[in-house]
């Protein structure tokens, strides 16, 4: 057996079933076991950068590891961005990179990068293998560490003549221990006590819940604490999912494009208990004005997050489903006694339901050109039918500022988005990844003009590998989110951002075989949706939007968390 | 809280680039190394890595969670002065023609024991080990001969008495 097999089988063993590439020269020893049988299907892309965010995609789906591969050099640089929207969101994805022989490495040899030292700052761990007898334990260990702990992404860089090498006896290993890397789980019961005491005696709490919520499954158990002590639960865009948001403690987006009630709750509060959450700039606004008047209990899995960007009083370190729990249950022991004491949270709960009819905001608009809250309007329609099995992907831009702020998500891993990184060109790979790993379901990507064309030649392997991705186009013929900075910011300077020369979207559909068509009427975006639902193909809706719709309330950048722009 | 100094001793594993993925982590995470010593351990397959940092205790705290959030990194441990002992190598290269020079460098270097390990006619190599400040001491005294050429090691810590960074890894 050589190394590309032993690598191949060794995936095989971690119950890899898809990976997402593109081959070269470095890499076509792995694509020739591939050749023959695998049990894993590999989905050929068009760019090394879809390959990684459809892995992305694929995590997200299912909380498996996905996996990518490319080639050295231009292959592997190809997936920088994508690997460094993994690391910031806390993603387990695995990228193989084809490697020049370890003869020819620092020659400057012809597709020759040094991928590791790239990548050393943007990976959770990357791996060189330099010796053939390493490989089966270094993808032990990849997999492993990926997905354990805080997840993110693993680079696995396989020099050629390592894939060639006889490998004499294959013998991977079962189990992974290792001495310098032994994530908590467990949260420290003493904290949990602490913590639910704390919420408990609040007069005005609040829970902030992140992606982590997400990453550990812990939805259940956050909303029945959340319901047993009556404490709202704002999210943050990486946690949206983690509750229905008609709930009656539902709050929504927090931030600085978040609902004006959930700011108001955050500067209010007098505890929050934030889980799973890293407190991004997006998130608390200026530092030293977020949350003025609160105690602030933190709990993650990761102890670097804890004190990094904010304050906090009672830090928890642990996995969130297992901190929920633990919180649940000391919660459940403790309400028996102190039953009266609560009902001071339904005062809260009163001044926070008077706050969001206060500021409701409308999204049915009938005018043209289309107002992109219409889009919402009309998405939310489909989500609502069949809400378990509708994913929505996003890109980056107003297209993902109005979804995240809208759109009602009633099931975990049902919305991705790049949230830290804020990648154009993520969703649409990232719904690829979505939908292959599950194909009973429905997956829309809301997406923009300028987003869209980073990624769009991926309609082909759309088409290859009978994906019916929607891709709802928010069309506003400009670089929407950077157009309204200029309008707010830059005294309407409106520089680069026009896109008026974009190509025909639904040309683009035809020459892909998929779907297409453009809208320019509020009252035919159903239809178009619907139809594009029904075409069983890859689908472009483009929808003309009125450019100068901006996205409103919004905390400028740096500014005061309830200080919003209306 | 006030900038100061914070010896941070770290267990790592002996293998190539850990060095990049630490000073790499440094400096994208806008963290100051004073200076550094790195070196084999009573164990094959673990390096020591001793970084003298400059912050206030928030900084110190993220430098090490982050220092550990480093695969290779077994152990982080801050050292404080009380509870290790600390030292440091200087090789100066000091300009002493004249005799009276020779004679006085010689006593400095006597009281500071220290060693003088080359010796030419324009110039002494003089050798100092010592904790940070010692070495600073030997070399103000030096300046007014005319310091040519000075390296040091940066500093290397232990703990005092039994205790060790080594203890609770597996």
């Amino acid at each position: 057996m050589n190394g590309a097999e032993a690598l191949i089988r060794s995936m095989e063993k971690e119950g890899v079933k898809h990976i997402f590439g593109i081959l070269g020269g470095s890499i076509m020893d792995v694509y020739d076991v591939l050749y023959d049988n695998s049990s894993i299907e590999h989905l050929l892309c068009r760019h090394e950068q879809v390959a990684v965010y459809a892995a992305n995609g694929y995590a997200q789906a299912t909380g498996k590891t996905g996996t990518c591969m490319a080639t050295s050099g231009p292959g592997a640089c190809n997936l920088v961005t994508g690997i460094a929207d993994a690391m910031i969101d806390s993603r387990p994805v695995v990228a193989i990179t084809g490697q020049v022989p370890t003869t020819a490495i620092g020659g400057d040899s012809f597709q020759e990068a040094d991928i590791i030292g790239i990548t050393m700052p943007i990976t959770k761990h990357n791996y060189l293998v330099e010796k053939i007898d390493e490989l089966p334990q270094i993808v032990k260990e990849a997999y492993y560490i990926a997905n354990t702990g805080r997840p993110g992404p693993i680079v696995i860089d396989l020099p050629k003549d390592v894939q060639r090498a006889e490998i004499k006896n294959y013998n991977p290993p079962k189990t992974v221990v290792l001495d310098s890397y032994d994530p908590v789980y467990k949260p420290h019961p003493r904290q949990i006590q602490l913590a639910v005491k704390e919420l408990m005696n609040a007069e005005q709490p609040i829970i902030l819940a992140g992606g982590g919520i997400i990453i550990s499954n812990a939805s259940a158990e956050l909303v029945q604490l959340a319901e047993l002590l009556g404490i709202p639960i704002t999210t943050t865009s990486m946690g949206k999912g983690c509750i229905p948001e008609e709930h009656p403690l539902a709050l929504g987006l927090i931030g600085m494009h978040g609902n004006k009630w959930s700011n108001l709750a955050v500067q209010n509060a007098d505890v929050i208990f934030a889980i799973g959450t890293r407190f991004s700039d997006r998130i608390t606004g200026n530092t030293q004005h977020f949350a003025p008047n609160a105690k602030i209990i933190h709990a993650d899995i990761d102890p670097s997050e804890i004190g990094k960007n904010v304050r906090v009083d009672i830090p928890i370190v642990g996995d969130a489903r297992l901190v929920a729990k633990g919180m649940l249950e000391v919660a459940k022991e403790a309400t028996k006694k102190e039953a009266v004491r609560l009902k001071k949270h339904t005062e809260w709960g009163k001044k926070l339901e008077h706050w969001k009819k206060e500021f409701k905001q409308e999204t049915r608009f009938d005018s043209i050109p289309i107002k992109p809250q219409r889009i919402i309007y009309e998405v939310q329609k489909i989500i609502d039918k069949n809400p378990k099995s509708t994913i929505i992907t996003t890109e980056v831009g107003r297209n993902q500022l109005w979804s995240m702020h809208y759109l009602n998500i009633r099931y975990p891993r049902n919305w991705m988005t790049s949230g830290g990184l804020g990648c154009m060109g993520a969703g649409f790979p990232m719904a690829i990844g979505a939908q292959v790993a599950r194909r009973d379901c429905r997956v829309l990507n809301m997406a923009g003009d300028g987003s869209f064309q980073m990624t769009m030649q991926d309609l082909a392997t759309c088409t290859n590998y009978d994906l019916p991705i929607v891709n709802v186009i928010f069309d506003d013929s400009s670089l929407g989110n950077v157009r309204m900075w200029q309008a707010l910011f830059y005294n309407k300077r409106y520089s680069q951002t026009d896109l008026n020369n974009n190509p025909s979207f639904e040309k683009i559909a035809d020459a892909y075989g998929a779907w297409g068509k453009k809208v320019e009427r509020p009252g035919e975006i159903a239809e178009a949706l619907q139809e594009a639902l029904k075409s069983g193909k890859p689908a472009i809706v483009d929808i003309v939007s009125d450019r100068d719709e901006n996205v409103y309330p919004m905390v400028p950048p740096g500014g005061i968390l309830h200080k919003m722009i209306e | 809280m006030a900038e100061k100094y914070h010896l941070i001793s770290a267990l790592v594993e002996n293998r190539p680039g850990v060095m990049q993925r630490i000073a790499g982590m440094f400096s994208r995470r806008g963290f100051n190394m004073e200076n550094l010593s790195v070196g084999p351990t009573e164990n094959k397959n673990y390096s020591r890595i001793t970084i003298t940092v400059s912050g206030d205790e928030k900084v110190l705290e993220q430098v090490v969670k982050q220092m550990n959030k480093l695969i290779p990194v077994l152990k982080v441990r801050e050292l404080t002065e009380g509870e290790s002992v600390r030292r440091e190598l200087a090789l100066i290269k000091v300009t002493a023609s004249r005799a009276d020079a020779r004679t006085e460098i010689s006593q400095y270097v006597e009281v500071f024991r220290g060693s003088i390990v080359d010796i030419s006619p324009d110039a002494m190599i003089l050798e100092i080990t010592g904790d940070p400040e010692k070495i600073d001491a030997f070399v103000r005294l030096m300046q007014p001969y005319g310091i040519k050429e000075l390296t040091r090691t940066g500093v290397t810590a232990i703990h005092r008495g039994f205790k060790s960074v080594r203890d609770s890894v597996k």
